[in-house]
C-alpha cells in the first residue's frame, strides 16, 4: 500500500509542478518548479525500482543543467508589461497549434493498445544484477558504438557552442601562468624615494610595471601591447 | 522488543527515527564544536589565544553564539523575494542533513545501506548550489546576486572533476555502495595507490564546500560577504551551519573513498580495539584539520585561476588518470568482477 501512495503523491507534485512552470508569472519561479518536477520524476524512478537512472536524473539535470537554466534565466532582465503587450496578436496562433497538438495526443492515445501481457512480465530482466551493472552491460558492451555516436554529436554541439561564443577581445586580461610564478620580487617591485611635497604623478605616475608585467599577458590580451598602451590608457583614465 | 522494532510499522518507525537522530545529533554538536575547533586552530597558527572566556578552553563559545544568533532580529529586504529568501537558508541546510543518511560509520552501519550510495552523495552535494544560487537572485541584492553566480559556476566546474575521481576509484572497487568501497580498501587505503586523485578530490572538496582559497562565492574583499550578505539571525545561522556540515560531510567522503572509512590503519590488534566510528571521525577530525590549516595558509585564488585550475587542470588530469586506472587493472587482471550482485 506504502509504494501506491508514494506514487500517488510523487505524481500529483509532478503534475502540478509542471503545470506550474507554464502558468508562473515569473521566469525564476518556473525554473525552480521545473526542479521540483525533475525531483518527483526521480522519485517515480525510485518508486519503479529504478535507483541508477533516479540519482542520475538528480546528477544531471537538477545538479548540472537546471543551474545553467537557472544562472541564465537569473540574468535575464525582464520587462513584464511588455511580455503581455504581444499576447492578443499571438493568441490565435498559440491556439492553432495547441489544438492540433492536443488532437494529434488523442489520436495517439485513441489508437494506443497495451500488450496484453506487459503488466505481468517481471520488470527485472537480468536475475541477480544491479540495475545498474545491467546497465553498464547494456551501454558498454552491446551498445558501445550508438553510445559513441551520442558522446560526438554532444560534442559537436559543445564546440558549435564555443565557436559561436568565443570572441578574441583585449579587454580583458588572460596570463601565462607558468611566467606569473617565475616572476620575481626585483622583476615587479620599485621603491620610489619621493622628496616632501611632492606628487608622484610628477615622478612617473602609479602604473610603473617593469616588462614583466607585459611579458605575462598572453598576445592579444590586455596589457600585452607594451609600455606605451598602458600609458595611453593611463592617461585617457 | 526486537519484535516490536522490526515487525511492526509503528516499531520500524520508532527505529528509523532514533537511527535519524543517532546521526543529527552528534552531527551537529560536531558542527558547533567544529566552529570552535576553526577559531582554536587559527588562532594557534597565528599565536594567538582563540576564545577562552565562555567555559573551560572556551569550550561554550559556540553555545554563547548560537544563542546570540538566535535573538537578533530577522531583517528581510525589502525587495526580497521573501518565499525564495527564507526557503534557501533551509534548502542548504536540510540538504547538509539529508546526505548523511547513507555514509557508514560501520560494517554495514548506515541509516540507508542503498546500492547507488556514492551517487547519492553526488546529488545531494550538486544539489548544495541551489541554496546559494536562490538565496542570491532572492536578496535582490547585487553583491549577494555576483556570490551567487560565481558560486553556482564554481561548483559545477568543481563537481566535473570530483566525478571523474569518484570514477576511478569505482573502478577498483566494482560497487556503488559506500559500504563496499570501505571494504575494498582493506589491505591498502585507496590514498597509497591513488595518491593524486586524493590530492585533486580534496582540492576539489575545498572548492565545492566554498571554503578558503576558493571562498569567492562570499569573498570579504569584493563582494562584503557575498551571497548572504543580506541575511541575519537564524537564516543566516542556517547558512553558518549548513557550510559546516557541509565541511564535515565532504571530510567524510574524503575518508570513505580514499582513507579506508571505518577501517583501522592496520588489521591487528592494538588498532582494532577501538571501534569503527571512533576510526571515521579520528580520520573524519584530520581532514577538517586539513581544511582549516589550508585556510590559515592561502590567500585567496582569483576568479579566473580558480576556473583554469578547474577546467585546464583538474578535469584533464583526473580524465587520463581514469584511463590510466582502468588501462592498468585491466592488463593486470585486477578489474573486480563482483560488482552487481544485489
Amino acid at each position: 500500500m506504502i509504494p501506491q501512495l508514494v506514487f500517488y503523491v510523487f505524481a500529483t507534485v509532478l503534475l502540478v509542478s509542471a503545470t506550474m512552470v507554464i502558468t508562473a508569472r515569473n521566469p525564476v519561479h518556473s525554473v525552480l518548479f521545473l526542479i521540483l518536477g525533475f525531483f518527483n520524476a526521480a522519485g517515480l524512478f525510485l518508486v519503479a525500482g529504478a535507483e541508477f537512472l533516479a540519482m542520475l536524473l538528480v546528477i544531471v539535470y537538477v545538479g548540472a543543467v537546471a543551474v545553467l537554466f537557472l544562472f541564465v534565466v537569473m540574468m535575464l532582465d525582464i520587462d513584464f508589461t511588455q511580455m503581455r503587450e504581444g499576447f492578443q496578436r499571438y493568441a490565435p496562433i498559440g491556439a492553432c497549434v495547441g489544438g492540433i497538438l492536443f488532437v494529434e495526443l488523442i489520436m495517439a492515445l485513441g489508437n494506443w493498445k497495451m500488450a496484453p501481457d506487459t503488466g505481468l512480465a517481471p520488470l527485472s530482466g537480468a536475475p541477480g544484477l544491479t540495475n545498474t551493472a545491467a546497465l553498464g552491460t547494456l551501454i558498454y558492451t552491446h551498445y558501445v558504438l550508438l553510445f559513441q555516436a551520442c558522446g560526438l554529436v554532444l560534442l559537436v554541439a559543445m564546440i558549435g557552442a564555443i565557436v559561436l561564443t568565443l570572441r578574441q577581445t583585449n579587454t580583458g586580461r588572460r596570463q601565462n601562468i607558468s611566467k606569473q610564478h617565475a616572476r620575481t620580487r626585483e622583476d615587479t617591485l620599485e621603491l620610489v624615494d619621493l622628496p616632501l611635497g611632492e606628487n608622484v604623478l610628477g615622478n612617473g605616475g602609479f602604473l610603473r610595471p617593469h616588462n614583466s608585467y607585459y611579458e605575462i599577458a598572453v598576445p592579444g590580451s590586455y596589457g600585452s601591447g607594451g609600455q606605451t598602451e598602458a600609458d595611453e590608457r593611463e592617461k585617457g583614465a | 522488543m526486537a519484535q516490536f522494532f522490526y515487525h511492526t510499522l509503528i516499531g520500524q518507525i520508532i527505529l528509523m527515527v532514533l537511527e535519524t537522530l543517532a546521526v543529527l545529533v552528534p552531527l551537529l554538536i560536531g558542527v558547533a564544536y567544529l566552529t570552535l575547533m576553526e577559531r582554536k586552530v587559527m588562532a594557534a597558527m597565528q599565536m594567538r589565544r582563540g576564545p577562552n572566556v565562555n567555559g573551560l578552553f572556551g569550550l561554550l563559545q559556540a553555545f554563547a553564539d548560537a544563542i546570540k544568533m538566535i535573538f537578533k532580529e530577522t531583517v528581510i529586504p525589502s525587495g526580497a523575494n521573501r518565499a525564495l529568501f527564507l526557503f534557501a537558508p533551509f534548502l542548504t541546510f536540510s540538504l547538509a542533513m539529508l546526505a548523511w543518511a547513507v555514509i557508514p560509520t560501520g560494517n554495514g552501519l548506515a541509516v540507508a545501506n542503498i546500492n547507488v550510495g556514492i551517487l547519492y552523495l553526488l546529488a545531494i552535494s550538486s544539489l548544495g548550489v541551489y541554496g546559494m544560487l536562490i538565496a542570491g537572485w532572492a536578496s535582490n541584492s547585487k553583491y549577494a546576486f555576483l556570490g551567487g553566480l560565481r558560486s553556482a559556476a564554481q561548483m559545477v566546474s568543481y563537481e566535473v572533476s570530483i566525478g571523474l575521481v569518484i570514477v576511478s576509484v569505482l573502478l577498483a572497487v566494482g560497487s556503488l555502495n559506500l559500504n563496499d568501497i570501505v571494504l575494498a580498501q582493506r589491505h591498502v587505503w585507496f590514498c597509497l595507490p591513488m595518491f593524486p586523485m586524493f590530492i585533486v578530490f580534496f582540492i576539489s572538496a575545498l572548492a565545492e564546500t566554498n571554503r578558503a582559497p576558493f571562498d569567492l562565492p562570499e569573498g570579504e574583499s569584493e563582494l562584503v560577504a557575498g551571497f548572504f550578505v543580506e541575511y541575519s539571525s537564524l537564516a543566516f545561522g542556517l547558512f553558518f551551519l549548513g557550510e559546516y556540515a557541509n565541511m564535515i560531510l565532504m571530510s567524510a567522503m574524503v575518508s570513505i573513498l580514499f582513507l579506508g572509512g571505518w577501517l583501522p590503519p592496520l588489521g591487528i590488534a592494538p588498532f582494532t580495539w577501538l571501534p569503527g566510528p571512533i576510526w571515521l571521525i579520528f580520520k573524519i577530525l584530520f581532514c577538517l584539520f586539513v581544511f582549516i590549516w589550508v585556510r590559515a595558509t592561502f590567500p585567496r585564488y582569483r576568479y579566473d585561476q580558480l576556473m583554469r585550475l578547474g577546467w585546464k587542470v583538474f578535469l584533464p588530469f583526473s580524465l587520463i588518470w581514469m584511463i590510466a586506472t582502468a588501462g592498468f587493472l585491466m592488463a593486470t587482471g585486477l578489474l573486480p568482477q563482483t560488482g552487481g550482485i544485489n
